[in-house]
């Protein structure tokens, strides 16, 4: 196996998945398995190529640091699943 | 309707059905009509559909009726009734993306691409089905269920943008825009039988299109035809100050070089895209369209991509990890689901990711936080983005004397529904000969060649960078001496 259920635990834990327990074996096998079938990038001799983030090596646009966007709170707030007063509802983070 | 009956309607390409607008021979409330009545009578069975705007259609029908009247608008896609992958935010209009997770998610703003095809006065039919968040090979993986294959109702039509080519092929909409990272909209049309385009990355902007793998992801029109695509592409292309990675390159008018003769051509055919794993009976298709091209004057030689095998490892390390911090929105605050009575923060998050997101969604986040995580991005991520640099220069090294690469788009025709949907790297290892193209980022575009065991066999004609007019008029010429891409599935033929 190419990476262990701890490991699988860990990982689900930073991208904030909650796998159920009945559910990690299953995840792990899978995982492994593409882990196997990355793996193959190995036998390459990457040594001094540039790594490729943008296929046209295209560097970030800039824009003048203006107001161009209108405060549209209620609009954007008609999808959240829980507000109040314009404000996001979260449970409590501080006891 | 005097002119032709609706089943001829829905077979014409967008070019056609402007024309008996423009003719007055049917208006546009008409044909939106002949269109949405199709809908009605042929999705059960496709199930191509997540949404249908028939409201908004009509009444968008007859603004449009008006303005053309009246002279306001003479674009050549003014009236011609259209559907949108459901991941292109629409306002007022659910964007699903296929997902449980934007499931009640209805868009406050417009994709730049809708944006400018309605002031093209293309009349939206609704958007279509798709892979959820566009992973996905056969439309399977949406919450939405999964698509039907208009050629044969038991087949995959393909995916992640299955959606849109099962519904212009059923004649549910004259075209569609899809989204392309690994094939999404060349995979599909091939196994449709229709033609599509992936433009060079950064021709079409990304603006309001939700994002899978940002540094891959690119619109991509599914029409009736190249000239249509042509057009399509002419309205939707360019660069917009909205999305920072939208390439600042003039847009040239791609309708006017159609025409140009093949004579001199200089066609490759990349060898690792005949190895083993391609089947015999699209073998010899893909071969008998390569000696139609030299029918029409093109030369043809053997090109290598030698890089090109390790495009399926490098894909599956870098869209998984682009889509890990992509989906690192969904938080089950701000919008889509939410889980009910959290205890937590932690468990608002872990559990309305959990029940928001598919399987196949998940698999690819785990993977790709993994490729970024402390100790792993230097093997995992640097190492596919050092590959992806080789895969790039095999193709730049190819353009140096040739004019186009030519090959199958995928190694086999349509599967069966449920063929495949246990087995993941099965599912990845179809995607072969699409990955390198995107892994560059240079145009392709996918035309119907032919039948394999009664199954569609697209071809792919990929280009240099911003070269979308030779691929455009190379794709038209195929198209004028041939009618495979005027083949119509009988079962949705007919009013």
């Amino acid at each position: 196996m190419a990476i262990s259920k701890a490991e699988v635990v860990k990982v689900a834990h930073l991208a904030r998945l909650a796998i159920p327990e009945d559910h990690l074996e299953g995840y792990t096998h899978i995982i492994s398995d593409i882990l196997d079938l990355v793996a193959q990038m190995n036998a390459v001799n990457t040594d001094g190529v540039l790594p490729l983030s943008n296929p046209l090596d295209a560097t970030q646009l800039l824009r003048a640091d203006e107001v161009t966007e209108t405060n549209q709170r209620e609009l954007y707030q008609s999808d959240a699943p829980r507000v109040e007063e314009g404000l996001y509802l979260v449970p409590k983070v501080i006891e | 309707m005097t002119v032709a009956t609706q089943g001829d309607l829905s077979t014409l390409t967008s070019k056609a059905l402007h024309q008996l607008i423009v003719n007055k021979d049917i208006s546009v409330m008409e044909l939106v009509d002949v269109f949405l009545n199709r809908i009605n009578q042929y999705d059960p069975q496709l199930n191509a559909y997540i949404t249908v705007v028939q409201d908004k259609a009509r009444a968008q029908a007859i603004e449009v009726d008006n303005k053309i009247r009246s002279g306001e608008l003479n674009h050549p896609l003014a009236g011609v009734p259209y559907a949108l992958k459901d991941l292109f935010c629409t306002k007022g209009i659910l964007t699903s993306c296929g997902s449980k997770m934007l499931s009640n998610f209805i868009s406050p703003y417009d994709a730049t691409v809708y944006d400018k095809l309605n002031q093209a006065g293309a009349v939206l039919l609704g958007k279509v089905n798709m892979d959820e968040f566009a992973m996905g090979s056969s439309n399977e993986n949406s919450y939405y269920g999964a698509v039907a294959n208009p050629w044969d109702t038991t087949r995959i039509p393909g995916g992640s943008s299955g959606g849109s080519a099962a519904a212009v092929a059923a004649g549910l909409a004259a075209y569609s825009l899809g989204s392309d990272t690994g094939g999404s909209v060349r995979q599909p049309a091939s196994y449709c039988g229709i033609s599509s385009i992936k433009p060079t990355y950064g021709r079409i902007s990304r603006y309001g299109m939700t994002a899978y793998a940002s540094s891959l992801d690119q619109c991509g029109p599914m029409a009736r035809s190249a000239e249509d695509m042509a057009l399509i592409l002419q309205t939707i292309g360019g660069f917009d100050v909205r999305d920072s990675t939208s390439a600042h390159v003039p847009v040239p008018d791609y309708s006017a070089t159609l025409n140009e003769p093949l004579v001199g051509l200089r066609i490759g055919i990349p060898k690792e895209f005949f190895a083993d794993g391609l089947d015999a009976g699209v073998a010899k298709v893909i071969h008998e369209a390569v000696e139609q091209f030299k029918r029409l004057g093109a030369t043809v030689k053997e090109v290598s991509l030698p890089n090109s095998h390790l495009s399926v490892a490098a894909y599956y390390v870098i869209a998984p990890a682009e889509a890990s911090a992509n989906l690192s929105r969904f938080d089950g605050v701000r919008f889509g689901h939410s889980c009910d009575a959290p205890i937590n923060l932690q468990d608002l998050y872990e559990r309305s990711r959990w029940e928001g997101f598919g399987d196949e969604v998940k698999r690819r986040i785990v993977i790709g936080t993994y490729a970024l995580s402390s100790g792993y991005y230097d093997a995992y991520y640097l190492k596919a983005q050092k590959i992806r640099r080789l895969i790039k220069n095999d193709f730049v090294a190819a353009f140096n004397d040739i004019d186009v690469l030519m090959g199958p788009v995928t190694p086999t025709t349509a599967f069966k529904i449920g063929e495949k949907s246990d087995d993941p790297i099965a599912m990845y290892l179809g995607d072969i000969y699409t990955l390198p193209i995107s892994l560059a980022g240079v145009p392709v575009v996918s035309i119907p060649v032919g039948f394999s065991d009664n199954l569609p066999v697209g071809l792919q004609i990929i280009g240099d960078y911003f070269n979308e007019a030779k691929l455009l008029n190379v794709a038209h010429q195929y198209q004028q001496v041939t009618d495979w891409h005027r083949q119509s599935p009988s079962q949705f033929t007919g009013a």
